[in-house]
């Protein structure tokens, strides 16, 4: 039985005997990154940071200590590697979604940290607002740029008025996005006309409801709308009002035009806020931003059928042109 | 590893050490294999942070916590001896139902407690360090729920409740009600898992709707690790063995963290995990083995 004891007691002992090695050679810079769970947007997040890192001079292995790890999807792990970073005191924390970023602004008090890919993270408690984050944390949020998109239907129609939303408000997500249009359409001079549809089959009914009130018709990222986008779209060209998407999917299956972003980018535009604070700048003179580089997929054919014809300059700008 | 990885791996480790007693009591007393666990750890970490984000006293939400959990348990009990639905399937109906419960519970994936005041606030203004005042006062709990554990199996209904584990038939025979039993124990037992749930939200900062996840593997590695490296002589070393199981798996993974050295990377977190805990648990048998072979 002694010898059962001795092997628990030899392995907390010699985890005490680790703590000596600890250290870095001084001149070089440490970025740890914390990510909840392997997944391709969260993986093309973390590699948009270690690129922009590379490009700005922050070689692995040279002169950065990069220190990678994933929780597995286990939020215990998460708060594991959160208490370990904390001891390591790395220049800078990174922690890729919601989970993480909560463990490690929880555990690790004295470190910079930078959030990537929160959706919210005034809701999930990381920072007070926006534009004041606090001491020692910023980042940047993942949420979809609902004021790019309503830019967007201004550029193709400069004279639009009023605007409809359709959407399930059973829907969290959808509320939530339907309160930022809201909250953004008047400083482009936009009314909002909203439509309910609780379920995919009345989609259509909603449509109908906003002909005649509204110049042109925007979609959320609303699964339920999304899911029985077809009857929009028919009832729109019947009647000649342009839908806009905030999918670029929609766009392939007959919208006018959406704006999109990729996952790569948003760790790119993390990375810039990484090596400003490796510069010496300091996350509590950032605010948080929300996602800068866009996508534009347009549809010039949906949008002649709906009666509307984008100008050239639009679209020169637009990334993919749905034949 | 650090002083911050230790600590955290201890704190981490007698959290999780109360899901160990709470397996325990389902899985080794009462021999019913209980998945609820995966359900009731979010499901105590859901109602805690709910009521304390909505300025409830942080120990009554804490002990909301514990009777949400119980309830909990008390549905998969329920289930099982009076729907006659087996054991198992009944705790995964409990568990899967939990998942949406608990989404309507935080009224979304994720609750948030940063810089809310709760049960550990008053532990952030000792003199000694957040980090090492949190595990210290987590293994103090501990410590005395797997007292009072003890206690409770010692007393004339833990006996009954071990003997309808142990051989229903002959339970019953002596006129023990053994679905009351499975009952009471299957609501300790999930309320303990609560109580954990409730405990890790505040400590880390949220509760999250997929922080269930592999709880109970967690749980049965830690109440089965226990045993391998312990001595299970009596009642008091089989319970406390539990914590140390949940210790030793917490360690392993702090361990596993710093595998970079070895050349292994991230992805290969879970298998380090796994072959470090087998080590754990197989070392002290072939120890044994050899010995014999030498005499």
């Amino acid at each position: 039985m002694t010898t059962r004891f001795g092997i628990s007691i030899a392995l907390v002992l010699s985890c005490f005997a680790s703590l000596a090695f600890a250290s870095g050679a001084p001149d070089n810079k440490h970025v740890a990154i914390t990510q909840i769970v392997e997944h391709p947007a969260l993986d093309a997040v973390r590699k948009g940071v270690k690129d922009v890192l590379q490009e700005a001079g922050w070689v692995e292995g040279e002169n950065l200590q990069w220190n990678y790890q994933s929780a597995q999807g286990a939020t215990a792990t998460a708060a594991q590697i959160a208490k370990k970073f904390a001891g390591e005191n790395p220049d800078i924390i990174v922690a890729i979604a919601t989970p993480s970023a909560q463990a490690v602004a929880a555990s690790a008090r004295q470190s910079n940290i930078v959030f990537t890919a929160v959706t919210d993270p005034v809701g999930a408690k990381l920072v007070e607002a926006w534009d004041r984050p606090g001491k020692r944390i910023t980042g940047v949020s993942d949420l979809t740029p609902i004021d790019q998109h309503l830019q967007l239907i201004k550029d193709a129609m400069p004279n639009a008025k009023r605007i409809g939303v359709i959407y399930n408000p059973g829907e969290a997500n959808s509320v939530s996005l339907v309160k930022l249009v809201n909250k953004h359409a008047p400083a482009l001079n936009l009314e909002v006309v909203e439509a309910a549809s609780p379920k995919s089959a009345d989609v259509q009914t909603a449509t109908r409801s906003l002909l005649g009130k509204v110049d042109a018709i925007y979609l959320p990222t609303d699964n339920t709308v999304i899911s029985a986008l077809e009857g929009v779209i028919k009832v729109a060209q019947q009647a000649d009002i342009p839908v806009f998407a905030g999918d670029t999917d929609s766009v392939k299956r007959g919208a006018v035009a959406a704006l999109g972003f990729n996952y790569y980018d948003v760790g790119r535009q993390t990375g810039d806020m990484v090596v400003a604070i490796l510069n010496g700048k300091s996350p509590g003179d950032m605010p948080v931003e929300g996602v800068q580089k866009t996508e534009l997929f347009v549809n010039p054919k949906a949008a002649e059928r709906m009666g509307l014809t984008l100008d050239q300059a639009l679209l020169n700008r637009a990334k993919e042109i749905v034949q | 590893m650090n002083s911050f990885a230790l600590f955290g791996a201890l704190e981490t480790g007698f959290i999780f050490g109360l899901v160990a007693l709470g397996v325990f009591l389902s899985f080794r007393v009462l021999d019913f294999p209980d998945l609820t666990v995966d359900g009731s750890f979010p499901l105590g970490a859901a109602v805690a942070a709910t009521l304390i984000v909505a300025e409830v006293n942080p120990y009554i939400a804490t002990f909301a916590a514990c009777l949400a959990g119980a309830m909990a348990g008390m549905v998969t009990a329920w289930l099982n001896v009076r729907l006659h639905i087996l054991h198992l399937l009944a705790s995964i109906l409990t568990m899967i139902a939990l998942y949406s419960i608990n989404l309507r519970i935080m009224d979304g994936p994720n609750k948030a407690l940063l810089g809310v005041s709760t049960l550990m606030t008053p532990l952030d203004n000792l003199d000694i360090p957040y980090y090492m005042a949190y595990p210290l006062a987590f293994g103090i709990l501990a410590i005395l729920i797997a007292l009072a554990l003890v206690w409770f199996l010692k007393s004339e209904v833990g006996l009954a409740m071990r003997a309808t584990g142990a051989n229903p038939r002959m339970a019953k025979a002596n006129g023990v009600h053994t679905s009351r039993m499975i009952l009471l124990g299957m609501a300790l037992s999930n309320a303990l898992v609560a109580l954990a749930g409730a405990l890790f939200a505040q400590s880390q900062g949220s509760a999250d709707v997929t922080m269930g996840v592999g709880v109970i593997v967690i749980g049965l590695a830690s109440v089965i690790g226990g045993e391998a490296v312990m001595p299970i002589r009596t009642l008091l070393l089989w319970v406390l063995a539990c914590l140390v199981g949940s210790i030793l798996y917490r360690m392993v993974v702090a361990f596993a963290l710093n595998a970079e050295v070895l050349g292994l990377k991230a992805q290969d977190l879970n298998l380090i995990t796994a072959v470090l805990v087998t080590l754990a648990i197989v070392a002290p048998q072939f120890k044994q083995r050899m010995r014999r072979a030498r005499t």
